[in-house]
């Protein structure tokens, strides 16, 4: 190392010439340019710009230049010193792209080897049903009603205008709690709650109850003993049977899509009065199979209609049951099984699917909104 | 109800190109269920002829008996033809239907002259079968009463169309051909003319026999009884062919002339008719309370044993049939029946249900008379089929007897605008008229009322089902086509949407789903065979089992108390089918008894006449088994699949503890867990949950031994939650905490205690000896092995203190640390390790 030059003479230092400098610089920069990656770059850094670098050293002599040489070749140096800093700074952002690409491409996995490893679940597409239909009523303002599944033969018959003499409180359709004569059975439809709903809510009532019943038929691949309806009753003043069938034509488009239509055909249920049953169209052919061999449908079999649920004007003698004024109020009433709801909406063609639990039925649901 | 096309057509001049398949359509918009419309001999193609057999040749050295006839077709149809027939029902002469070469049976067989049986067989003689007009293939039809050459199709009503029709409670006039003719008059606007109330022209009665006395006991029983009598019949007398071929239609079959008959009148008026042979009868046949008669034989050949309230006809010798359901074998017409004595009644219908019921027994009689019979036909329909039996059969007609209480018919007040109002729609008064005339009804102003637009309808005696005015707006509305009714949706105030527990009930299914948790849904029926597997003991609650009268399957009596036994069949279900980590839930109803049920239930029977009291509703209530909704899931196998990034974790007794309490955090409720016994799960390893002093569920690994005894997969888990309770104790408004932003200070404790004491109760210690700085206590690790002694166990809690205001110093955690410990020694006797 020299030493200061005190003496202010004016000695040449031969690694400040401009010369050795841009040769110092030209080899740094050949340098970085071959650093293949970040590592190496470490490696040209140390040798080119470090504290012992040539031209660290070389700028140490700056000290011992006279004072009118030291900002020219201050200024050289500066220069010379920042054309290495700016290419260390440029090759460093390079390999940084470079490596991290690398790594991003190591780390590369197969991603198609995905196994479940957490077990799949879902919810019974039952249930999902009656949550859709009953939405499409809470949309409107109706509150859903809820009754005892082994309920009182009065609420199940007697207040329905089904006197006891009437055929379907034979031993034959209905689960009777021990004994006979209890007077309880196993509901036989979801029509109770609408004489609990009258009794337990105040005019006018909008409620639809979703819910289990049963029959003593044995399980086949159209019945079974254990199902599901959905009853729907609003007692008001001024209610029509058109606007039972405005109902009704919402819960179609709602459930089977715009445009589908209704049609009323006249029946017999002892709680209503004028009663019908709703067939809808078929939604998959609407109508189109009909009288056509060509193209049959297996959802409607070709009938264009599928029947869905009974409904009809709530019998006067109910409401009087039930304490309403008919002079003054008047409603309807439907019913529809949830079952054949989900067969025909979803192509279920055995009713034992739905009733065994096996969970790979289910959970081609689960994901059903 | 099968209904002739041709026969409707005798009642309504319908022009002929309406085809049954227009009929129908137009009876469904009127409220007639037509479920199908078919042609008798569908398929038929070609000429089927009436021929003469003249010549019998019986062929021998075949498997089956084969004959090689002559047979007659006129000279129009190719005269006498050979033909084989392998049945041997006939003799000669007698006539046949016979396929000639050509024709195409239903089914696409086409006729062919071939030789069989080494014979050239010339066309076919025909059985019921092959022609598509019954089942019958014992043997070929015998026809009678024709002639050689004739067209058979129209003699068998080949061609016909039958409608058959779910008639509903409500419409027993539609059991009857004159029921659906009216119906197909009024929905083609033609006139009608109701032939059942013509005058029959009978002979004037035989001075020589008396007309058989009859009599009732009350009218309770019947209203109107009759009989008819016709003496020196003879009973060999055939039944014309048309009487045969309509019988046939309505899908009953023939039997003999004067049991024909009475079938032939019932389906075409709608009047069961009972034939009684006279000679067998012992004084007067009269209706009557079985009361003490024992038993009898019906037609059926089943012994009836009677109940005081039955109702019989009986004579003196004791009873003869169950009135309006099925007459009895000692008076049955025989082949000897020369007295036919006819029976015709308006039976009350409840009283005809109930007994069709006890005895299990339903006829076309009693399915007319259940539903209401036309209460003034009787004599009119006896009067018929006595002009029949006399046309046919002979004989001579001696003269009616009848017990008749008044009748009055029903008067129905009804507003003139009650059916627009109803149906929502504009109606003419006048169209409101002319629609309950075309039923039947006679329509008049209502005097009483003092208003122009009210109207007396007097109800025909044939529609019993029409009481209330809203019968009589159904008419109205249903006549007008309900595909007229406007389509208007209600205009409905705010409602309140889903109540807590249908919000909760829907969270905790979707909250299992989402773990990996399939829902389904079970029967609910269980037996002593069930709770037995599950260890139950006879005092545990779920025991008090509502007990079904008429259960499905006898082993399955109960309504279940518990969800475990339905989830462990479907357990058992999927791994029989192959699948291998099963977790399954159910939401669901259990019943438990509330009390002993009481055998007098029935008679608690508010009046539907007004509004039931608050006391009567509660005594219903009171009835009924207590019901809560429960959720279940029985968790078996993996619920951490293994697989190449290694080995799965098995559902654990742990797992089914934690569900557990993950359904009460989506009820707002958390769950505290202890230690207990409770069957089907494991002595050792069962959870009891409750919050706020409730027991509210258990949850841990099922008894291996319940497990061994049902075959299912070791080590399954479960946990059962009463969802009603939860949701009774919801929290509704979840307070906010207080957040610290103060730094927290982590902290471990390793504590050796007894391997009795339960770690929540060690954390419990912990937590409550730290005090308010403690903002987290967490079991991190268990040990027990030779660095710890005998009978004891490391438990390793890492906790989290915190302040809400500052940095908590060195003293203040030393404080804390040694507080906790000081507490879970004196509570739980733990040292630290």
């Amino acid at each position: 190392m020299s030493a200061p030059n005190r003496s202010y003479d004016p000695v040449g230092v031969a690694s400040l010439e401009p010369q050795a400098v841009q040769e110092c610089v030209d080899a740094a920069l050949v340098a970085i340019a071959g650093a293949i990656d970040l590592e190496a770059l470490k490696q040209v850094r140390l040798e080119h710009s470090g504290d012992k670098s040539p031209l660290a050293l070389a700028n140490r002599e700056i000290g011992a230049l006279p004072p009118a040489a030291k900002a020219e070749v201050g200024k050289r140096m500066g220069l010379a010193r920042a054309q290495v800093k700016d290419a260390l700074l440029a090759r460093e952002a390079e390999l940084t792209v470079e490596n991290d690409l690398r790594i991003l491409r190591d780390e590369t996995v197969d991603v198609t080897m995905t196994a479940e490893r957490m077990g799949v679940g879902g919810r019974h597409p039952l249930t999902t049903m009656m949550e859709r239909m009953s939405e499409v009523f809470v949309q409107m303002g109706y509150e859903i009603a809820e009754g005892p599944e082994a309920e009182a033969e009065w609420f199940n018959f007697d207040a329905l205008n089904i006197g006891p003499d009437h055929p379907a409180r034979t031993m034959q359709d209905t689960f009777f709690v021990d004994s006979v004569d209890s007077g309880v059975v196993l509901r036989t439809q979801t029509s109770p709650i609408q004489m609990r709903a009258l009794l337990e809510r105040s005019l006018p009532v909008y409620v639809v109850a979703p819910g289990r019943v049963y029959r003593t038929d044995e399980l086949d691949a159209t019945h079974t003993p254990v199902f599901h309806q959905i009853e729907g009753i609003a007692v008001d003043e001024g209610i029509t049977m058109a606007h039972l069938k405005g109902t009704l034509d919402h819960l179609a488009t709602m459930m089977f899509g715009t445009g589908i239509k209704t049609r009323l055909r006249p029946s017999y249920f002892p709680f209503t009065e004028p009663s019908a049953e709703i067939d809808v169209e078929c939604f998959v052919c609407r109508g189109s199979s009909v009288e056509d061999p060509s193209s049959p449908c297996r959802t409607c079999g070709s009938e264009g209609w599928i029947e869905w649920g009974g409904c009809g004007m709530v019998n006067p003698r109910v409401l009087i049951a039930a304490g309403v004024d008919p002079e003054r109020y008047s409603g309807f009433a439907f019913g529809m099984g949830v079952e054949r709801t989900l067969m025909f909406r979803h192509g279920v063609t055995d009713m034992r699917d739905m009733v065994e639990g096996d969970v790979r039925f289910t959970q081609a649901f689960g994901l059903e909104v | 109800m099968r209904v002739s096309m041709t026969w409707v057509r005798d009642w309504v001049e319908l022009p002929a190109d309406i085809s049954g398949r227009e009929v129908a359509e137009r009876l469904i918009a009127a409220g007639l269920e037509v479920e199908s419309v078919e042609t008798v001999g569908a398929g038929l193609d070609g000429d089927l002829t009436v021929g003469r057999v003249v010549d019998i040749e019986e062929l021998t050295g075949f498997k089956k008996p084969i004959r090689w006839c002559q047979v007659d077709l006129g000279p129009d149809h190719g005269g006498v033809r050979g033909i084989v027939c392998g049945a041997s029902n006939f003799i000669v002469d007698d006539h046949v239907a016979v396929a000639i070469p050509g024709t195409q049976l239903p089914g696409g067989f086409l006729i062919a002259a071939r030789e069989t049986y080494g014979h050239i067989s010339d066309g076919m003689i025909c059985s019921e079968r092959e022609l598509g007009l019954g089942d019958d293939h014992a043997g070929i039809m015998v026809l009678s009463n024709t002639e050689t050459g004739v067209d058979a199709k129209a003699l068998l009503g080949i061609g016909d169309e039958i409608l058959d029709i779910a008639v509903t409670p409500d419409r027993g006039y539609a059991l009857s051909i004159r029921g659906v003719a009216r119906e197909v008059a009024t929905a083609f606007g033609i006139d009608f003319h109701d032939r059942a109330m013509d005058l029959v022209d009978l002979p004037a009665p035989a001075v020589d026999a008396m007309p058989w006395p009859c009599d009732v006991d009350d009218a309770r029983i019947a209203e109107l009884f009759t009989l008819r009598r016709v003496v020196g019949f003879n009973p060999a007398a055939h039944t014309p062919a048309w009487i045969r071929r309509r019988i046939n239609s309505a899908g009953m079959r023939p039997v003999s002339l004067a049991v024909d008959v009475t079938n032939y009148v019932m389906l075409e008026t709608g009047q069961p008719l009972h034939a009684f042979d006279g000679a067998k009868l012992r004084g007067a046949v009269r209706a009557s309370w079985a009361g003490s008669h024992g038993s009898f034989t019906t037609l059926d050949h089943v012994k009836r044993t009677l109940q005081p309230d039955d109702i019989v006809i009986r004579d003196d010798s004791g009873p003869l049939g169950l009135a309006g359901i099925m007459g009895g074998l000692t008076s049955e017409i025989g082949a000897e029946s020369t007295d036919i004595v006819l029976e015709a009644a308006w039976f009350v219908s409840s009283t005809v249900a109930k007994s069709a019921r006890r005895h299990r027994l339903s006829s076309e009689a009693s399915r007319r008379f259940e539903r209401g019979v036309d209460r003034v036909l009787a004599p009119y329909a006896s009067a018929r089929a006595a002009q029949l039996l006399l046309a046919y059969g002979g004989g001579s007609y001696v003269g009616l007897t009848a017990w008749e209480s008044p009748y009055e018919p029903t008067v129905i007040s009804l507003a003139g605008q009650l059916p627009a109002r109803t149906g929502g729609l504009p109606i003419e008064s006048s169209v409101v008229k002319e629609r309950l005339e075309a039923v039947g009804c006679e329509v008049g102003d209502n005097a009483t009322e003092g208003s122009a637009d009210n109207f007396a309808v007097v109800v025909p005696p044939w529609r019993p089902d029409l009481i209330d005015p809203a019968d009589l707006v159904e008419e109205v509305l249903r006549l007008g086509g309900y595909d007229v009714l406007p389509s208007v949706l209600p205009v409905i105030s705010a409602g309140r949407g889903l109540t807590a527990a249908q919000r909760i009930r829907r969270r905790v299914g979707i909250s299992l789903a989402g773990i990996g948790v399939t829902d389904v849904l079970t029967y609910p029926f269980i037996g002593d065979v069930d709770l037995d597997a599950c260890l139950i003991a006879s005092e545990d609650s779920r025991r008090r089992s509502v007990v079904l009268a008429n259960p499905i399957n006898d082993e399955q009596p109960f309504l279940r108390s518990t969800l475990i036994p339905g989830l462990l069949g479907v357990l058992r279900r999927n791994t029989a089918r192959g699948v291998e980590h099963v977790a399954v839930s159910e939401i669901g109803r259990v019943f438990t008894a509330a009390q002993q049920i009481s055998d007098g239930g029935v008679g608690i029977r508010p009046s539907v006449s007004r509004r039931p009291s608050q006391e009567e509703v509660s005594a219903l209530e009171s009835l009924l088994p207590i019901q809560p909704y429960h959720v279940a899931a029985v968790l078996s196998g993996e619920r951490m699949r293994s697989g190449w990034w290694g080995s799965g974790q098995d559902y654990i007794w742990a797992d089914a503890i934690e569900i557990a309490t993950m359904v009460g955090r989506e009820a707002g409720v958390s769950l505290s867990v202890e230690a207990s016994q409770y069957a089907p799960w494991h002595p050792g390893r069962t959870a009891a949950l409750s919050a706020d002093g409730h027991t509210i569920g258990y949850a841990g690994e099922i008894d291996p031994r319940v497990l061994g005894r049902l075959g299912l997969p070791p080590r399954t888990c479960a946990f059962e939650l009463d969802l009603s309770r939860l949701t009774d104790l919801a929290t509704m408004v979840q307070p906010a905490p207080q957040i610290s932003s103060a730094p927290v200070a982590k902290e471990d404790l390793a504590l050796v205690v007894d391997h009795e004491v339960a770690a929540s109760d060690v954390a419990a210690a912990i937590r409550d000896g730290g005090g308010v700085l403690v903002e987290s206590v967490r079991l991190f690790d268990v040990y027990a092995g030779p660095q710890v002694p005998a009978g004891k166990r490391s438990l390793a809690f890492a906790l989290r203190l915190r302040a809400e205001d500052r940095t908590l110093t060195a003293e203040e955690i030393t404080r804390v640390r040694n507080d906790a410990i000081a507490a879970a020694e004196q509570r739980c006797g733990a040292v630290l390790r």
